[in-house]
Parts: C-alpha cells; structure tokens; sequence
C-alpha cells in the first residue's frame, strides 16, 4: 500500500483503537464500582442507537457538539489551541434572547434569523479577544479562552438572574422566552431541530473554505509555520483573528440553536459542558472539519446514553465525563503512534502465526 | 460605605486573601516545579478537583484530616503520574494532555465523589493567632489554616532548593536546555515525569486544602477553575515560588471580595464579584505577557512538543 493510503488508514484506525481502549478502561471502572460492564457497554450503545427515539435524541446532542467542535477546529487550523468554546456558546445564548429586549424582531422566519445572527455576532466577539490578546500581547491562547469562558458563565448567571431576569421564573431564573413565531422546530415532524443541518452544512463549508479557498489555505500556513507565513507577506495577525472569530461565531450559534431549539430561554441548563465536548470532538477529529460529523454523532450518542447508565445501572450522571475523559487520553496517546506502526511487520507476523499454526 | 464596612471588607479581603489563596499557593508551587522542568499540565485543574474528593473521603474514613491531607497529595502525584508518562511519549503534546487529564479528573471525582455529598464535614485545626485583639473581626481574619505556614515552608524550600541543590540544577537545566541535559547524562523524560508527578502531590495538599478547610466538605462546585488560574499565575509569578506566594494571596483576596461582600449586605452583584479573580488573571496576563519574544524566567522548553 501507498503511503498515503496508509496514513488515510491510520486516520480510521487508530482513533477507532483508542476508543475501543477507553471502552474497555471505562468498563473496569464500573465493574470496580460493583456493576457489570458488559451491561453498561450494552446500555451505551441501545442508549444511543438502540431505538427511532434514542437516535433522534443521539442527533439532537449532536447537532451543537459540530459547532462547538468547529470552535476548537479552526483556530486549531490556524496554530491555536482554543479551548473555551463554552463561553462562546454562552454569550451566544445570551445574544439570542437579548435581542428581544432592545428591538421588536418580526415574529417570522427573518426574526429567528436576526436572533440567530445575534448569537454569530456576540460568540465571534467573544472569541476573537483571544486572538487579539495572543497576537498583540502574547497572552496563551489555551489559558485566556478558559478564563474568559469561566468570566463567561459569571456573566451569564448575573444577568439570567440579575438584569435580565424574567420575574415570573420563580424556582429557576430565565430570561423571558422567546416568542413561539421565534421558535426552531424540529425536520419533518421529527425531534431533531434544524441546528444539526446547519452543524453539518458548516462543517462542510469549513472543509472547504481549508481546502479550496486562497483564504483558508493562508490560515494554514500560518498554523504550519508562522515564521514562514509573515516571510511570505501573509497577514498573520488578521488571519489568526479570523480563526477565533470564525470559531467562535460557530459555537455562538449553537448557544442560539440551544435556545432558540431547546430551552426557549436563557437559563442555567445551558451551562452544560457543550463547549468542552466539543473540545473532545475536534481532538478526535484530528480537527478536520468533514471528521468533525461522525465523531460528534458519536459522542451525542455516549450523551445521550448517560441518562439510560444512571436509570437502570444506578451510574452517577459523571460516568459519561469518566468515559469521555478515558477516550480523550487514548486518542492522543494512539495519535504519537501514527506513523510510526510498521504495519507490513504486523501482517507478516500475522503470516508468520499461521504457519506456525499450520504446523 | 461607611468606615465600618470599609474596615470590615478589608479585614474579610486580608482574612480571605490566606483562606482562599492556600489552595492557589499549592497548585502554583507544584505548577511552578512541573514548568521548571520545561512541560506545562492544565490537567492540575483536574489534580484539584479529584484529590479534593479523595482527601475528603480518606479523612472521613479514617477519621483523621492529616491522613486526608497525605491521601489528596497520594492521589494528585498519581494522577498527575498518568500526564508525565504519556507525555514521555514522543509527539503527545503536553497541553492537549493537560485537556484530557482535567476533564478525566473532574469526571472520576464527580463520578467517585457521589456518596460523599451527605457526609458530614471534617476539618483542619485552625491557628488562631488573632487572640490579642478583642476585635471580632481582627480574630476571624486572624483565622488561619494550618496548612498555609506549611505552604510557605514549601516556598522557601523550593525557592531555595532550585538554586542551591543538584536536584533544583537538574530541574531547571532540562526546562532550559534538553540537549544540555542530555548531553549531562541527564534522563529528560525521567525528570519531567518526576517533576510532574510532585507538582500534582503538591498540587494535591491545595485539593486537601479546599474539601477539609475551606469551603471544607464536598460538592461539584469546590472548584470551579482554581487550578487553571493557579497555572496562569505562575506566568504572572515568572516562574519564582516568592512571587507565587504573593500571587496566590492577591488572588485569594479578590476571590474572598464576593462573599464578603455579601456578608456585608451588598447583595445583587455575587456572579460579578466571582468573575474578579478571572478578569484580573486576564488583565495581569495582557500587562506581564509580551508579544514576539519569550519571558523573562520563562524555561526555554516550554510549550515545545518533542
């Protein structure tokens, strides 16, 4: 085989490796908490694949997992280890049921546009603070996204139950909910709202915004090699920038899709760790954004199965975090291996055992 | 405000500024030690959290908070192992690393820690050193956890240690220079992976700090980014163990600013004045950082993927 096919191989391989590794790991978790794993492996899978209704609820956690994971992707094509994309995703949220307080949307269609260019607007702001504050003062970009994502949920919590709160939300402080013309349905009469074509359609434009356009290749150069990049007169502050904002537009959209699909209000149920899956999911993805889709169906899957693990095995609500944990650690170790397995050595030791065998 | 209040916020802040900022002393000394060696683990955060748990659960077990305190650093060096030998692998970038061990940490200490939320609180003993005064607020400020002169003990031995021991020397010549290092003799992996694996035993004690002193107990909210500022600070610290102490303190007064706040009756504004500590990590990172070139006291290896 071609090198090149080897490595489109590995690509498969390993990722699929290291998550079989986790899932074995996981389960000597649970049999050391006194469960059976073969149970829960079950579980984990008829939990997210097992019915019409799992699956749907499966694609429904997808869906934000693609736009968070494009929020880790693309700055990540720029060079950047961004992680915050939860702040993002939040301030997004916020921007989405904060337009109805300052301007009469029409209640149509163009309405829930408008909502869903505020959350774009406010998630690309947020994020692209960190590229400014890495380009300018050479702030880390890993450590300043968190920091502004924990500011972030500060922020949120002060207004959802401060400014902006509605007063008739008594046990949980909400803002006001969005008007039900505002509201996002679900594609065909199914539960899966539209977010998840928009998650697929941006993660294909990504792919080939990096792929074909002159744009998206100067963001790759200038993740490969920035010295190179501002030898060759590519504006690097800008390209970086862009990243973030990019990224963060996607992962303020999802904060929008959340409310707008899901909770119809700013609440603290959506502080629920989307951005930090989504970090899982690009790391997984090797942060191409076409991979992006099937692991992020994936993990919605595992998200989705949770709630079936803490029904019938007893699992604590953190045994998905255990497992996501486990698999996040296998994929970057089996990622050093890339390369770096001889596989022709494999096969033949495999020929080598069965004549052995053969004996 | 009237003076009272004034006195009795700043006397909360300074009381604070020791309560909060043990924690922040210990993950920024055993960060500090870890990036000497030339690797950086955000998986501290992580570290926090599960040896917090731990430490709770061994104290509560054995009936003793010194035995908790010994079983969260147990626990954090273990944890933290799991980072420095993965990242002895070629090509494992340590800040991805760093990721995957917070998210796995918080996960087990969440995962582990369920039955533990009932139990009832077992602490430290306190040093009063405010006896003198006959103010109430002198005393309460005067309050101090145990484990803070330790954690100034640990300063001055680190500080000391990297510049006048073999072992310090070794620390700091593989965070400069691996090839000098290794052309010493020196095993690089072998340093690094031991330097990780003390920074999170240290790191530990801060976790023991925040379920057996303060806020004391556990639930899923004892930490909510201690550990990743703590890593910042020791930017802001460059990398010298006095300048963590006196970092560690700011920061505890600023996170101490909310609840004393509250306690003063300002009420409305709590989130707000959570969100201090971070804005001002941001802040202090956007003066002390400079672009184009590396810090000043930075190791020279930092940030590199081998």
């Amino acid at each position: 085989m071609s090198n090149k096919n080897i490595s489109f191989l590995e690509g498969f391989v390993l990722p699929f490796v290291a998550l079989i590794g986790s899932l074995l790991v996981f389960g000597l978790f649970v049999f050391v908490s006194g469960q059976s794993p073969f149970e829960a492996w079950k579980l984990l899978f008829l939990g997210a694949f097992g019915d019409a209704f799992s699956i749907q609820n499966t694609l429904q956690r997808a869906a934000p997992l693609m736009l968070t994971a494009l929020c880790v992707a693309i700055p990540a094509n720029a060079g950047l280890t961004v992680i915050g994309g939860e702040g993002s995703l939040l301030v997004g949220a916020l921007a989405c049921s904060a337009v109805p307080y300052f301007w009469s949307v029409p209640l149509n269609t163009q309405g829930t546009c408008i909502l869903m260019m505020a959350s774009c607007i406010g998630g690309a702001c947020w994020m692209s603070l960190v590229g400014v504050m890495r380009q300018y003062r050479g702030v880390n970009e890993t450590i300043s996204s968190l920091l502004l994502a924990y500011l972030a949920v500060n922020v949120f919590k002060h207004l959802v139950e401060g400014p902006m709160r509605d007063p008739g939300s008594l046990n949980k402080p909400s803002t006001f909910a969005l008007s039900p013309e505002l509201l996002i349905g679900g594609i065909a009469g199914y539960d899966v709202h539209w977010g998840l074509v928009w998650g697929l359609v941006f993660c294909l434009l990504a792919s080939l915004w990096l792929k074909f356009t002159s744009h998206g290749f100067a963001t790759k150069v200038v993740g490969g090699n920035p010295r190179a990049a501002s030898f060759v007169g590519l504006p690097t502050n800008a390209l970086i920038v862009t990243a973030c904002a990019l990224g963060g537009a996607a992962a303020g959209l999802a904060g929008g899709f959340e409310i707008a699909a899901i909770h119809t209000a700013s609440n603290a149920s959506v502080i629920a760790g989307l951005g930090y899956t989504g970090i899982l999911v690009s790391f997984a993805a090797r942060h191409k954004p076409l991979l992006i889709v099937p692991v992020a169906i994936v993990l919605g899957g595992f998200g989705s199965a949770g709630s079936l693990l803490q029904r019938r095995l007893g699992l604590p609500d953190a045994s998905i975090q255990v497992l996501m944990g486990f698999a996040f650690i296998f994929i970057l170790a089996a990622e050093s291996a890339r390369g770096r397995i001889q596989w022709s050595r494999i096969w033949r030791f495999k020929l080598d055992l069965n004549v052995l065998g053969a004996r | 405000m009237d003076a009272q209040t004034m006195q009795f916020l700043l006397l909360a802040v300074l009381g604070g500024a020791v309560r909060v900022g043990t924690p922040f002393l210990f993950v920024s000394l055993g960060e500090c030690i870890t990036e000497k060696s030339g690797r950086i683990n955000l998986g501290l955060e992580g570290v926090l959290v599960l040896s917090a748990m731990a430490a709770f659960l061994i104290a509560n077990f054995f009936h003793s908070p010194w035995l908790g305190v010994l079983g969260g650093a147990l626990v954090g060096g273990l944890f933290a192992a799991i980072h420095g030998a993965i990242c002895s692998v070629r090509r494992v970038n340590d800040i991805a690393m760093g990721i995957a061990c917070m998210m796995l940490g918080i996960g087990a200490a969440f995962y582990m820690g369920k039955p533990l939320i009932q139990l009832n609180a077992i602490s430290l003993t306190t040093l009063s050193l405010g006896a003198w005064s006959s103010s109430e607020q002198v005393r309460s400020a005067l309050e101090i956890n145990v484990l803070f002169p330790i954690g100034i003990g640990l300063t001055l031995l680190m500080s000391w240690g990297f510049k006048h021991t073999k072992w310090g020397m070794i620390v700091r010549m593989v965070g400069d220079s691996s090839d000098a290092a290794r052309a010493q003799g020196v095993s690089v992996n072998q340093v690094r992976f031991l330097s990780t694996m003390l920074g999170g035993a240290i790191a530990g004690i801060g976790g023991a700090s925040l379920s057996l002193y303060y806020p004391g107990g556990w639930n899923e909210g004892l930490s909510s980014g201690q550990g990743l500022i703590a890593v910042a600070l020791v930017i802001f610290a460059k990398w010298k163990p006095w300048y963590c102490l006196l970092a560690a303190m700011v920061f505890g007064g600023a996170g101490s600013l909310g609840p004393a706040l509250q306690s003063a009756g300002i009420n409305g504004y709590y989130y707000l004045f959570n969100a201090v500590p971070y804005f001002l990590t941001l802040v202090i990172l956007v003066m002390t950082c400079e672009p184009e070139r590396a810090l000043r006291g930075a190791p020279s290896e930092l940030g590199k993927t081998q």
